[in-house]
C-alpha cells in the first residue's frame, strides 16, 4: 500500500465515525458498556483527564496490554492517545495495528519543538487544534481527523465552543482574504498556500473534525453539533458520572438528534450526577497550552 | 422516486453528495416520519452496533422490513449497512439485522485499519473498472440462491443483490464513483 492510499483510507475511516461519539476507556469493562451505549469508537488511556489533573505525574502512552484487552472486548475501532512528539510510543501502537492514534495534549508532551510527521505512519492520527493555523499545521503533518482541544477533565464545555468558533471563523474570514494576505497567513502559520486555499474553496477543513474537552452533558453535545460539529469526543464525562452507562446512552442520542428540542428534553432527564466540573479560571494546568 | 440516506451516524453527507451529482434530491432519515414517503433508502458506512441499535430502538427496523415486504422500498447497504441487511451475522457482537437479505456476513473480517484497502473493481452491467475503498470492511461468506452476486475481489463477493436489496461491503461514496448508485436508484 503506498503511502497516498493510506492517507487516503485514514481520512476515509474518520468520515465513517461522523455524527459519533467517541468515548475514553481505561479497561475492557468500560469499553464494552461504552459500545453497548452506542459509542462509535473507544480510546484507550491509563487515566481519565479528570483523574490525570487531579493525580498529577507524568501521564504517558498506555500498556499495549491494557490496549490489546480492549481490542478484544469491541468490535468497533480503538483509538489510544500517544504523547505529543513521542513518535516512538506512536511506533508501538503502530505495531499494534491500532485503528487510530490520537497525539494528545491530554498526556505529558514529550518534544518542545515538533509534533510527529505523521505522514510517515499507517495509522491515521487524529489530533487536537485550538485555532486553524494549528488545525492545518497538524493536516500538514499527515493528521486525518482534526479535534477541538477544549480544556480536557473539567466537564466545562466553555473551551471547547470556543476553539470551535475560533477555527469556523477563521475560516470564514478566509473568503476575504486576497490572494497576497493568503500567502501571508499561510507563511505566518508555517503551512502551504494550497492548503489554505482550499479550506477556503471549500470553506472547511480537508479533515473531518469533531469536538472535545470538557463535553459532559447530552446537551453540551447538542450545543456543539447544532454549531456545525461532525462528532463528539467525550473522555471524562462518562466515567465519572454517576451512571456512566446511561449517561453514555443520551449522549449518543443527542449527538444525532442535536436538532430535536424534545427529544433532548427527553434524553436528558434523569441521568443522575453527572460529572462535577471546574471552572477555567481556577485551573493551574491548561492542557490546550501544551502544543503549537 | 424520493430517496433518502440513514442520518444517524456514519458516511451519510458522502452518500448524498454522490447522489446530488447523479442530480437526484435527497433527504437526512432520523425518524419514522422522516421514513414514511422514501421509495428508496440508503444504509451509509459507519458501524453497525452504532445504527442496528437506533433502528430497533425506535422501531425503524420493523418499518423498513414492513415496507421492503409490501415492495414499496428498495434498500442500499454500504459496509455497515451491508452488514444490517443481511440475515446472519458472524463475528464479535452481531448487531440487530434487518434480515431482509440472505446471506452470512463476517463484520469486520480483514482486520483493522492497517488491512483496509483500495481496489479498482470490475462490476456486472457496469463499464468500466471503478476505485472503491474497503475500510475495516465485512466480508459475505455464504449466499442464499436467491441472492445474484454483481462484483467479487479476490474470490469474495463483493456487491449483491436480491431483488429490490442492494448490498456492498465497499464503500462507492467515498470515491465519489456514482455507478453502483445509479444501478441502486434503477431497483
Amino acid at each position: 500500500m503506498h503511502k497516498g492510499e493510506s492517507a487516503r483510507l485514514g481520512r476515509d475511516l474518520a468520515r465513517m465515525l461522523k455524527g459519533g461519539v467517541i468515548m475514553d476507556v481505561v479497561n475492557a469493562k468500560q469499553a464494552k458498556i461504552a459500545e453497548q451505549a452506542g459509542a462509535c469508537a473507544v480510546m484507550a488511556l491509563e487515566r481519565v483527564p479528570a483523574d490525570i489533573r487531579a493525580q498529577g505525574g507524568v501521564a504517558r502512552m498506555s500498556d499495549p496490554k491494557l490496549i490489546k484487552e480492549i481490542r478484544k472486548a469491541v468490535s468497533i475501532p480503538v483509538m489510544a492517545k500517544v504523547r505529543i512528539g513521542h513518535s516512538a510510543e506512536a511506533r508501538i501502537l503502530e505495531a499494534l495495528e491500532i485503528d487510530f492514534i490520537d497525539e494528545s495534549e491530554v498526556l505529558t508532551p514529550a518534544d518542545p519543538f515538533d509534533h510527529i510527521e505523521k505522514s510517515t505512519f499507517k495509522t491515521p492520527f487524529v489530533c487536537g487544534a485550538t485555532n486553524l493555523g494549528e488545525a492545518l499545521r497538524r493536516i500538514h503533518e499527515g493528521a486525518a481527523m482534526i479535534r477541538t482541544k477544549g480544556e480536557a477533565g473539567t466537564g466545562n464545555v466553555i473551551e471547547a465552543v470556543r476553539h470551535w468558533k475560533i477555527i469556523r471563523g477563521e475560516i470564514e474570514i478566509l473568503k476575504q482574504m486576497k490572494p497576497a494576505a493568503l500567502a501571508a497567513f499561510a507563511k505566518r502559520e508555517g503551512v502551504p498556500t494550497a492548503l489554505v486555499s482550499q479550506v477556503r474553496a471549500d470553506q472547511r477543513l480537508p479533515v473531518v473534525t469533531f469536538v472535545a474537552g470538557g463535553i459532559a452533558t447530552p446537551a453540551d453535545a447538542a450545543l456543539l453539533m447544532a454549531l456545525g460539529a461532525e462528532g463528539v469526543f467525550v473522555g471524562s464525562g462518562i466515567f465519572k458520572a454517576a451512571n456512566p452507562a446511561r449517561v453514555a446512552r443520551a449522549i449518543v442520542e443527542a449527538t444525532v438528534h442535536f436538532a430535536d428540542n424534545e427529544k433532548l428534553a427527553a434524553i436528558s432527564e434523569g441521568l443522575g450526577e453527572v460529572m462535577a466540573g471546574l471552572e477555567i479560571d481556577s485551573l493551574s494546568t491548561r492542557l490546550q497550552e501544551r502544543g503549537w | 422516486m424520493t430517496v433518502g440516506v440513514l442520518a444517524v451516524h456514519g458516511d451519510f453527507s458522502e452518500h448524498r453528495s454522490v447522489l446530488a451529482s447523479l442530480d437526484v434530491e435527497s433527504r437526512e432519515i432520523r425518524t419514522l416520519e422522516d421514513l414514511a414517503p422514501l421509495t428508496h433508502l440508503i444504509i451509509p458506512g459507519g458501524e453497525s452496533t452504532v445504527m442496528g441499535g437506533f433502528l430497533e430502538r425506535t422501531g425503524m427496523g420493523k418499518r423498513i422490513q414492513k415496507r421492503v415486504a409490501e415492495g414499496s422500498l428498495a434498500v442500499f447497504g454500504t459496509c455497515a449497512g451491508a452488514i444490517l441487511l443481511t440475515k446472519k451475522i458472524t463475528g464479535k457482537l452481531p448487531p440487530h439485522s434487518l434480515k431482509l437479505l440472505d446471506a452470512t456476513i463476517e463484520r469486520n473480517a480483514y482486520g483493522t485499519q492497517h488491512q483496509s484497502f483500495e481496489a479498482s473493481i470490475t462490476v456486472l452491467v457496469v463499464r468500466p473498472k471503478i476505485t472503491v475503498a474497503f475500510i475495516r470492511a465485512p466480508r459475505f461468506t455464504k449466499m442464499g440462491k436467491s441472492v445474484s452476486v454483481l462484483a467479487k475481489h479476490n474470490g469474495d463477493p463483493i456487491l449483491v443483490r436480491q431483488g429490490r436489496i442492494l448490498a456492498s461491503t465497499f464503500h462507492p461514496e467515498v470515491t465519489g464513483e456514482t455507478a453502483i448508485h445509479a444501478l441502486f436508484l434503477k431497483l
